[in-house]
């Protein structure tokens, strides 16, 4: 092997064993993909594709059937702070504030308080919160919980950022505001990110990858990189290239939409 | 009429809860005051408050009530302080739990009053009695209801502490105990409900103080009057322990109802 990836999936597959007997359920076929060092690949698919099994077993909160993840060339044994992951669902502790929140894995870590501090400061602003630094994540809006959780994350500083449809609950504009704000994290930050989605247009945005799966049992279908420029602004999404990529995605999707709502 | 699970107003839920209390006393008022029912089984709202005020002025009543006060709170500390880091860590270790469970889910339906004999036998008639009896009553439902609770912790925010790098001890002290402590503090308050049910049954035997022990007294000489003025106390006693766990717990616990 030449440049050894990021991020390595190795013919990674999971099969849920059956319910009371019954057949057991293939979620992944076999997976390879590649992650290079700084890439944001979005990883599309219907739901039900096994493409959130895949993220899970990347932050090691599931174990593939077979295969291995190797994250910098050491394998994935279970979760640890290198992979930091933001959920569909509200995952902030409720009982800690935005700033606590946010603090939780320097504390885990050891930082001391005022190195905390700052960071945490950072991250606050970095994600707009400045101002709801002692709310409860019961006094935030959908999309501020989502802010704070990105902010958890990075605040870590994993090697890699996972994301598991993490707008999937927000109203629409909200949701575009938010794909703003990560993709310009990204864009100064330089990180290394998964992002799992089924919103086609989310996918495009924010991807220099955008990997498209098949409906159950899970696989790579294609893998369609995204040249547009960098920074990229909403006004991006009606572009000519954009529509083209979109209609190119729609197809490809839609085949498996197809085929998942007949399985089902 | 109001519509179902339409709120009512702070007033009106005042009112509401007091005039019950009216009609309760009116309508004992009526069947005692009114000759309905017999003076011998049951007093009338006036000889009863006249009784109360007889135990409290001439016969030390007030001792009683803070004997049994101490018993109850003294038992349920000692069950507590046993009880939570149990069910704590049953909640957290399942071969904890399956070690534990089936013995205290069976221990759980032993009747506490059923151990009084068998407890004056090992430890007389004085206090430790009394505290066993009450922290036999507790202590397996204190630990059975916090290992439910904290054995249904939400997942994701425990999947999101892993991710965020916390041991195994950061996820008990950092995210199961903080997660449920309300939860384990309203379990508290609800126990102590019941410890209170125990205290008296424990003093209706081989004691000699507390409202129990007075009300057993009353009974021998039929002066009904004393038995509901202790029965009564112990109901606001209940209430305003209640009242005092319910204001800690906000203050504990805001982000709740933040």
């Amino acid at each position: 092997m030449t440049d050894s990836p990021k991020l390595l999936i190795d013919n990674v597959s999971r099969v849920f064993p059956g319910v009371r007997g019954g057949p057991p359920t293939r979620a992944l076929e076999p997976t390879r993909l590649e992650v290079a060092e700084n890439d944001f690949i979005t990883i599309l698919g219907p739901s039900g594709c096994g493409k959130s099994t895949l993220l899970r077993i990347v932050a090691g909160l599931d174990r593939p059937s077979a295969g291995r993840v190797l994250l910098d060339g050491r394998e994935v044994k279970g979760p640890g702070p290198d992979r930091g992951m933001v959920f569909q669902s509200y995952t902030l502790f409720p009982w800690l504030t935005v700033a606590e929140n946010i603090a939780f894995g320097l504390k885990e870590k050891g930082v001391r308080e005022s190195e905390r501090r700052d960071i945490v400061a950072a991250y606050v602003e970095k994600v707009g919160l400045r101002g709801f630094e002692n709310h409860y994540p019961k006094q935030l809006s959908g999309g501020m919980q989502q802010r704070t959780a990105i902010a958890r994350a990075l605040a870590n500083n994993p090697e890699i950022l996972l994301l598991d449809e993490p707008f999937g609950a927000l109203d629409n504009q909200t949701r575009a505001l938010m794909q703003e704000l990560l993709l310009g994290i990204w864009e100064r930050e330089t990180k290394t990110v998964l992002f799992v989605t089924h919103d086609i247009e989310e996918a495009i945005f924010l991807a220099s990858r955008v990997v498209v799966m098949t409906a159950r049992p899970g696989r790579i279908k294609a893998e369609v990189p995204v040249e547009l420029p960098h920074p990229r602004h909403y006004t991006m999404k009606t572009s000519a290239a954009f529509s083209d990529l979109k209609a190119r995605l729609t197809e490809e999707i839609r085949a498996e939409a197809v085929l998942a709502a007949e399985g089902h | 009429m109001p519509r179902p699970l339409e709120p009512v107003s702070q007033g009106a839920k005042v009112v509401l809860g007091i005039s019950f209390f009216v009609l309760f006393v009116a309508g004992w008022s009526i069947a005692t005051l009114g000759g309905y029912v017999s003076k011998t089984f049951l007093a009338d709202p006036i000889t009863m408050l006249e009784d109360g005020w007889t135990l409290l002025s001439r016969f030390g009543f007030a001792f009683d009530i803070a004997v049994t006060i101490w018993r109850v709170v003294g038992g349920f500390i000692l069950a507590a302080i046993i009880a939570v880091p149990l069910g704590i860590l049953m909640g957290a270790y399942k071969p904890v739990e399956a070690f534990f469970e089936p013995f205290v889910s069976f221990a759980r339906y032993l009747p506490a009053s059923a151990f009084i004999p068998l407890l004056i036998l090992w430890a007389g008639i004085g206090e430790t009695q009394k505290l066993l009896v009450i922290f036999i009553g507790s202590v397996f439902q204190i630990i059975l209801m916090v290992a439910v609770a904290v054995g249904q912790t939400r997942r994701d925010l425990v999947e999101a502490a892993y991710t965020l790098g916390a041991s195994d001890a950061g996820i008990v002290t950092r995210v199961l105990i903080p997660a449920n402590a309300p939860e384990i503090a309203e379990i508290l308050r609800l126990v102590l409900g019941w410890a209170w049910t125990y205290v008296i049954v424990a003093e209706l035997i081989g004691s000699s103080s507390g409202i129990g022990h007075m009300i057993i007294d009353s009974q021998a000489l039929l002066a009904t009057g004393q038995i509901i003025f202790g029965i009564i106390v112990i109901g606001l006693i209940g209430l305003v322990s209640d009242f005092l766990f319910k204001a800690v717990n906000r203050w504990l616990f805001p982000w709740r109802l933040a």
